[in-house]
């Protein structure tokens, strides 16, 4: 007796696909209550929280809490914040973290596997742990800019951009991608005089897209989620990220509906983001499960 | 030559008013209510009146959102770089002072000798901060439950006793019309705990710490008294008056859609409530044993310890205890103003409004949490063996623990200065 007849294959493949919704429901759904709820009043909201309501359309519907959140913090300010340090320390982390990678793997010098040891240590070290010094150190840092020499970084946008440009987690994930590129490319290119320049920008950075989008997605995300860090160095609203922005809307009387508008507002620039990379970062993934 | 004297003469009068503009010192302050647009209005408008009212200090506001404020304020210390004036939420005020944070306010105390004893932050015998409103906790229930339930309506010459307040949850319990008899806001953890179960604990005959000496909690957190108010606060789960886990939503709206006949809720919410029902009811605590207890202090002003100008700065705070500001803070945010002159300039405070009932109370029952640099650590102690308990813990095993725990940091940080 065959084991896939024409009927079970198609029974099999419904089950996969029944399934496979299920699941895509499942992660949905704190998508979909979060912009539901974004729409309703604060008390239909919690009210509806017992029941499928949750995640319908339905009750009083109104972008009242939009213009709420609006009235209640500089909403446009933190997006712009956030995405000004996030845009910045995503840009050059891909640059210095990649570049640092391609000396260890490429450049043959002494000490390399030292120094990405040490990277690597870099990781299992909490940021907590190592907060308030930094937060001291930043008090204490000098800068030439328009006003001339001054001390100490708080206050600023580069204060949340430089201290995390690079990191020992994309160090490490271009390290081990450059690995299983071909190494005959780069001998082929060395022959053919290219320097390490040459071979960073057009050989190797060209072929690195998968991994660009990976470091890129969990930087972004790493970033944009900030709230330690520039609620300590930050004391002035014109600087504030959204992370820090979201604690406006804890009152005493919880303005939840506002809670759950600005919420979707400032989750837009993720999804977008996401969405403009998922295939790349699909195929490193993937591509990664193919090497073991 | 004679243009040129009127504009020379012109430009000299312009200069000497942008330097008396320019004269004033500038004063940076720190206030916890980003976020809060009307109590945003009332800060920058003192803010405002007290920068034109004279010519020696301008105050510059920087407002953080509460949920962020402490920790903003922490680094800010370790970072150097505080503020002239800050607000501090009362029950911390011992241990930033403590910590080196704040100076004491160079204020006449004879112009808040009025002032409700909750909103004076007064350490080791000096005043660091002052308030311009206290927050009061009350049992909200309806009048036509205590009809229905056949129950006295307690005063606060007369509160209920524990008896008497446990006949109300049973009767409540027996009617079978609520979910529960009781509740308790167990969905607000942090502060909440300590400030609205701890005065239970007092009702009781125990506390947080002994208060004669700040050294210990022995005796206090885990005597006789103490392990009492434990059994009973876990009777009031293990029989169903209350829920020890509650949801956030019944929290918010669970006694304004009838789930609880009793409410142990702020003054905060109460206004809420009188838009639900206009027969609600805002009842004094009921005695446990050793007289009936809620908790007191809020938000107050002072001056950091880096401030090269705390003579201007506490002419800022005394510009702003004004009963005019403290009305508009009251109206504005429905807060407890700190006089009785400022409670007669509001709507809900004054004599016959609907909330005057809170003042009284945080006149009569009002305590403040342990006045001690150690409470901002006694309070997560206690929170945690609070909720335990709720929880079925064991309740001499817990206090003693909690009691432990307390000792170790007292003993660890020296004592905290006492």
């Amino acid at each position: 007796m065959a084991l896939v007849s024409p009927d079970n294959r198609g029974l099999r493949l419904a089950t996969r696909y029944a399934v496979l919704t299920i699941i895509a429901l499942i992660f949905c759904f704190p998508l979909v209550f979060m912009i539901m709820s974004s729409l309703k009043p604060s008390e239909q909201l919690l009210l509806d929280t017992a029941s499928l309501r949750a995640f319908l359309p339905i009750g009083d519907i109104s972008l009242d809490n939009y213009s709420a959140a609006f009235k209640r913090a500089p909403v446009g300010l933190f997006v712009f914040n956030s995405m000004l340090v996030t845009g910045v320390t995503v840009v050059l982390s891909l640059l210095i973290c990649s570049m640092t990678a391609f000396s260890i793997v490429f450049l043959n010098w002494r000490g390399r596997d030292l120094v990405l040891s040490i990277i690597l240590a870099t990781l299992i070290v909490p940021f907590e742990t190592i907060a308030i010094p930094m937060l001291l150190l930043a008090s204490k840092l000098p800068w030439i800019g328009l006003d001339g020499f001054t001390t100490g970084w708080l206050n600023t946008y580069r204060v949340q951009i430089v201290p995390f440009i690079a990191d020992g987690l994309t160090i490490y994930l271009f390290v081990q991608y450059f690995k299983d590129l071909p190494h005959e490319l780069i001998e082929a290119s060395r022959v053919e005089g290219a320097s390490w320049g040459q071979i960073y920008r057009r050989i190797v950075m060209p072929l690195a897209g998968p991994v660009l989008a990976t470091a890129a997605i969990l930087k972004f995300l790493a970033m944009y989620n900030q709230y330690l860090w520039p609620l300590m160095v930050v004391q002035q609203e014109q600087y504030r990220p959204v992370m820090v922005g979201l604690q406006y809307f804890f009152q005493l009387n919880i303005a939840w509906g506002e809670i759950m508008a600005y919420l979707s507002l400032i989750t837009v620039p993720v999804l977008a983001f996401y969405l403009f990379l998922q295939r790349a970062f699909i195929a490193s993934i993937a591509s990664t499960g193919v090497k073991g | 030559m004679k243009l040129f004297t009127l504009s020379a003469g012109a430009m000299a009068l312009t200069a000497g008013m942008s330097g008396a503009a320019f004269a004033q010192t500038e004063l940076t302050m720190w206030y916890h209510g980003a976020g809060n647009e009307v109590e945003s209005q009332i800060i920058n408008q003192i803010v405002s009146d007290f920068n034109a009212s004279q010519s020696d200090w301008s105050v510059t506001l920087e407002s953080f959102p509460q949920a962020a404020y402490n920790d903003s304020v922490t680094a800010g210390a370790l970072a150097g770089n505080l503020p002239d004036i800050l607000d501090v939420d009362g029950p911390n005020m011992p241990n930033w002072a403590w910590s080196g944070y704040m100076q004491p306010l160079q204020i006449d105390e004879a112009k808040i000798a009025n002032f409700l004893p909750g909103t004076k932050g007064i350490w080791d015998g000096k005043l660091y901060s002052i308030g311009l409103w206290d927050a009061a906790v009350a049992l909200v229930t309806r009048q036509s439950i205590i009809d229905e339930l056949g129950l006295r309506t307690p005063t606060l010459e007369q509160p209920w006793t524990q008896d008497e307040f446990m006949a109300a949850l049973d009767a409540a319990k027996a009617s079978g019309k609520y979910d529960f008899a009781l509740d308790l806001g167990t969905a607000w953890t942090g502060e909440w705990f300590p400030y609205a179960f701890s005065p239970l604990l007092q009702s009781f005959g125990g506390d947080i710490i002994d208060r004669s000496s700040y050294k210990s909690a022995e005796g206090a957190l885990n005597g006789d008294a103490a392990n009492a108010w434990g059994n009973w606060w876990q009777g009031l789960f293990a029989n169903g008056y209350a829920q020890a886990t509650q949801d956030g939503a019944d929290r918010d709206t669970g006694f304004n859609t009838g789930k609880y006949a009793f409410s142990w809720n702020g003054n905060w919410a109460a206004l809420g409530t009188l838009a639900a029902y206009d027969d609600a009811l805002f009842l004094p605590a009921p005695d446990l044993g050793n007289g009936p207890k809620i908790g007191a202090a809020s938000w107050q002003f002072g001056v950091s310890a880096s401030s090269e100008h705390p003579d201007g700065a506490s002419a800022f705070i005394e510009f702003a205890l004004q009963d005019k500001y403290l009305a508009a803070f009251s109206n504005g945010i429905g807060l407890i103003p700190a006089t009785p002159a400022a409670a007669a300039m509001t709507e809900n405070y004054k004599e016959g409004g609907p909330l005057h009932g809170f003042f009284a109370l945080s006149q009569a029952q009002g305590v403040l949490r342990p006045v001690t640099p150690g409470y901002v650590v006694q309070a997560k102690v206690f929170e945690k063996a609070a909720a335990d308990i709720a929880n079925g813990a064991d309740v001499a095993d817990t206090l003693d623990a909690a009691v432990d725990e307390i000792e170790a940091d007292i003993e660890k940080n020296g004592g905290y200065g006492h």
